[in-house]
């Protein structure tokens, strides 16, 4: 297969995104399915309850993150609401479980439409502000959910929704609660990896990165700007829509009590994003997974201080976007190639382009 | 009326601190033209210093130490974490810095100051000067901290506004703001004064930051948590880059927040829906505020 | 010795290099002037001597000091004004408020007196000392930033292009005054200019710069009567 080796005018170090490089497909492929496989096995070989429990959750997390990874790292709009979606996921899922007696995966497909709905009709401010503007409203979007989450859907005034356990159980025979808690988010995953691959491969795909990189080029190439970003806002969101219901089976509940958890949890996708690298798609679900055993383990380590977690989340952001812009994978990858080049052959360093705006006779 | 009244004041004791803050994300955006979303903890950062300063000395001494303190802090922020993000031409990275910020200083705080201490010896910020009673106009109270608050935070804004206008430290940062590239030319040291800028603004959100949490008999980590929205509405309402802006609308948000919650009863148990709808409003309707001069727009 | 000396200066903006080895000198007193098209490489020069272009190679001495790693802020302060561009007005803020930060460096009590000289030598910027100056015309912005420029009480004052954006007799006008200053003053001036007949006018001295090389020198005279240069940028 041929290389695509269009890369995007932008001198930006954080959250860029070359265009999709097919480079070496078979090898990439291969690991890819390798892993995908012994996820699958190992519920079957390894039964320990936490164990699968925190898997699950990292899978979650990963979904999550690749979410608003197409937003802001191919689409180039920052958002640090997106626990919102998580959050309504979450809590269509939970609420339809009770009230309607619906089995979890029944439930999936329904959050997924409105949260999508939702996102589109977020991402209509989107197209009029820019930058930090933007995360200012996507924050306030972040307190807003739960808020009114709490206000008008409240269970006896608290913001919980707990389903019954049965709800939740496994309804194969051969598999156990645990195996299949683990499995329906992995899977879950397989498919919205492979799906999220295929569109940003896609002529779709390439129209948001064009979006993210040199927004008035693309609306003259005929990039439909205005389709592209609530396109991507639409998706992200249900993207973390997906993550919140299927939360909801693997924590046993919906809750939506504290804002400032929202908050947080948005800044963890970003952080899942920044830290896997939003280069690939593969990235966030790393950055996703590390995000869930930082945040699991951290109270262990310190002795079980509040606080460590997200301390250690906030700092190890700021130095990656520092000492590693194209997160773990990418900065992977630039070794990778690195070693694979002769050592003769010169360095191609990004081109500089000062910030200035003299003329340049 | 004496309802009336009485949240009027409310929303005037409020409105004093969410023009303070705002006054500090200014001061920032206008010098570094950045929106810095760390500013409420590093408030509640220097508030909490403060306290523990407090803990040693008189309350006094405590607040202007923890603003000296929260100068060089908010200095050494721009320096280490700001500048070489802002070198490398990547204003997505800053915003996500100031993010990152947002959330280490918060569970710093937590780490160093543990809730649990809480509960047995709550944190409680004295009062800086004795201010018990109110008085009373037309039936409704209004209590002498409010006036004492208000006054003080007025007084902070006026100091502010005749450094910027009257001196040639003010004069070098706005210069700054309006032309960075001139601003080296006729010799101005646009690294300090970068440095200035974020010290000043840190010094403010430290002297709001203590005045709100000697408002009542405790104070926590989530003090400025909510703020930050407020604060974000108040300067956006004004003009990212006016700092008179900033203190009107401040006024503004504080006082519409203290009459929809009254009012309102759809806003009842949610106040934070009144910034929010604010911000929403102005960024789509007219995102240079009333009084800005540049529209919002740094990606 | 001259004021300012460069000697095989090369410089650019990332892969791209734009000077190729430009050696330059300016006496004290004279005007010398720089003839280039759009793209020779004159904005650049400018801004190596200031400070403003962080990848640059060779000497550049100013009154026997090297200019070479002194960040912009501080070349201001020994005495270099440079006019961008674009004239680079503080467009928010008022014309006096320009005027004062020409002089924000310095601490003698002189900055009053300057300021009324300068409002008597431009009666037009004491019309609008209290208006805001991005609302000023063109012509009236260069005045402004040559006036600001020399509130510094500069040694060597860099002009890029004051003809920019300039309608004839207005550039006219700015040249004249240029000249004036030069002749009581005594101020040094390098200006670097497309316009070849007004700049020639008042300067003592020229340069050609075609692509990032000086392909010729020598007094003003000698290069307006050169052939070559008036067929290329004298138009006859």
């Amino acid at each position: 297969m041929s290389d695509q080796t269009v890369t995007p005018p932008n001198p930006e170090g954080a959250l860029t995104v070359a265009a999709p490089v097919r480079s070496k497909p078979t090898a990439t492929a291969a690991f890819a399915v390798l892993v995908m496989a012994a996820a699958l096995v190992l519920p079957f070989v390894h039964d320990k309850p936490e164990d699968l429990r925190l898997l699950s959750l990292g899978f979650i997390m990963g979904i999550g993150a690749m979410g608003l990874n197409v937003l802001t790292g191919y689409t180039g709009q920052i958002s640090i609401g997106h626990a919102a979606f998580y959050g309504i996921g979450a809590y269509i899922t939970a609420n339809l479980i009770i009230e309607q007696n619906l089995t979890v995966l029944a439930t999936l497909p329904i959050a997924i439409a409105v949260t999508a709905a939702f996102g589109a009709l977020v991402g209509l401010p989107a197209l009029r502000v820019k930058g930090p503007a933007l995360a200012l409203v996507t924050l306030g979007l972040a307190i807003l959910v739960p808020t009114l989450l709490l206000k008008y859907g409240s269970n006896k005034g608290v913001a919980l929704w707990k389903p019954k356990r049965r709800h939740l159980a496994s309804p194969v025979d051969s598999l156990t609660d645990g195996q299949w808690k683990y499995l329906v988010p992995l899977v879950a995953l397989i498919v919205v990896y492979v799906l999220t691959k295929s569109l940003v491969n896609s002529r779709a795909g390439r129209s948001l990165i064009a979006v993210r990189d040199q927004e008035v080029a693309a609306a003259t190439a005929g990039v439909n700007v205005t389709g592209a970003k609530i396109a991507s806002f639409a998706i992200s969101a249900a993207y973390c829509g997906l993550a919140g219901s299927l939360s909801v089976l693997v924590r046993g509940q919906a809750d939506a009590s504290s804002a400032l958890s929202y908050f947080q949890l948005s800044i963890y996708f970003l952080v899942a994003v920044v830290v896997g690298g939003a280069a690939t798609v593969a990235g966030p679900i790393l950055g996703g997974m590390l995000v869930q055993y930082l945040d699991d383990k951290a109270p262990e380590w310190s002795g079980n201080k509040v606080g460590m977690a997200p301390f250690i989340l906030g700092a190890v952001l700021v130095a990656i976007v520092y000492l590693l812009p194209g997160g773990l994978l990418g900065g992977l990858r630039q070794l990778v190639a690195r070693l694979r080049r002769p050592p003769s052959a010169p360095d191609p360093s990004p081109n500089h382009t000062p910030a200035t705006s003299e003329v340049q006779p | 009326m004496q309802l009336f009244l009485n949240q009027l004041f409310n929303g005037i004791e409020m409105g004093a601190v969410y023009a303070a803050v705002a006054l500090a994300l200014v001061l920032v955006f206008r010098t570094t033209g950045l929106f810095n979303f760390a500013q409420g903890e590093m408030a509640m950062l220097s508030t909490f210093v403060t306290w523990q300063i407090a803990q040693a000395a008189p309350i006094l001494v405590a607040i202007i130490a923890g603003m000296a303190l929260s100068f060089v802090g908010g200095a050494l922020v721009e320096r280490t974490l700001i500048r070489p993000m802002e070198q490398k031409g990547n204003p997505l990275g800053t915003v996500i810095i100031t993010i990152g910020l947002f959330i280490a200083l918060n569970a710093l705080c937590q780490l160093i100051w543990p809730p649990s201490r809480a509960q047995s010896e709550p944190f409680s910020m004295p009062r800086p000067w004795p201010t018990r009673g109110t008085i009373e106009i037309a039936g409704a109270q209004l209590k002498w901290f409010t006036v004492w608050l208000v006054a003080i935070l007025l007084l902070e804004c006026l100091a502010l506004y005749v450094l910027l206008q009257r001196t040639k430290l003010g004069l070098s940062l706005r210069a700054l703001s309006s032309n960075q590239e001139s601003s080296r030319l006729v010799g101005i040291n646009v690294g300090t004064m970068l440095m200035v800028g974020w010290g000043l603004a840190a010094a403010v959100g430290s002297l709001a930051g203590a005045l709100l949490a000697s408002r009542s008999n405790q104070f926590d980590v989530s003090l400025m948590q909510f703020i930050l929205a407020y604060a974000f509405a108040a300067a956006a309402l004004g003009g990212m880059d006016s700092p008179l802006g900033a203190v009107i609308a401040g006024f503004i948000v504080g006082i519409a927040e203290a009459m929809a919650v009254t009012y309102v009863d759809a806003v009842e148990g949610i106040p934070i829906v009144v910034p929010l709808l604010l911000i929403f409003f102005v960024l789509l309707l007219r995102p240079e505020g009333m009084f800005g001069r540049k529209v919002v727009q740094r990606v | 010795m001259s004021l300012l000396s460069l000697r095989g200066v090369t410089g650019g903006y990332g892969a791209g290099q734009v000077l190729h080895g430009i050696d330059i000198d300016v006496d004290e007193g004279e005007v010398a002037v720089i003839l280039g098209a759009n793209g020779a490489g004159k904005t650049t020069t400018l801004r190596a001597i200031s400070g403003s272009l962080k990848q640059v190679d060779g000497e550049i001495s100013f009154d026997g000091r090297n200019l070479r790693r002194v960040a912009p802020h501080q070349v201001a302060r020994l005495g270099i004004s440079h006019v961008p561009q674009g004239r680079g007005t503080f467009t928010d803020l008022t014309v006096d408020e320009n005027l004062r930060l020409g002089a924000v460096t310095r601490s003698d009590p002189g900055v009053a007196g300057d300021l009324a000289r300068f409002y008597e030598m431009f009666p037009r910027l004491a019309e609008r000392r209290d208006q805001a100056a991005g609302s000023m015309s063109g012509g009236e912005q260069q005045m402004l930033a040559i006036a600001r420029a020399l509130m510094a009480r500069p040694r060597l004052l860099l002009l890029d292009e004051p003809s920019l954006g300039l309608a004839p007799l207005i550039t006219r006008d700015v040249f004249e005054r240029l000249g004036e200053l030069n002749r009581s003053e005594g101020l040094t001036m390098l200006i670097v200019e497309q316009n070849a007949t007004l700049a020639l006018g008042i300067a003592h001295r020229g340069y050609l710069l075609e692509t990032g090389s000086i392909v010729a020198g020598g007094p003003a005279s000698e290069l307006a009567a050169d052939e070559g240069v008036r067929k290329a940028y004298l138009g006859f």
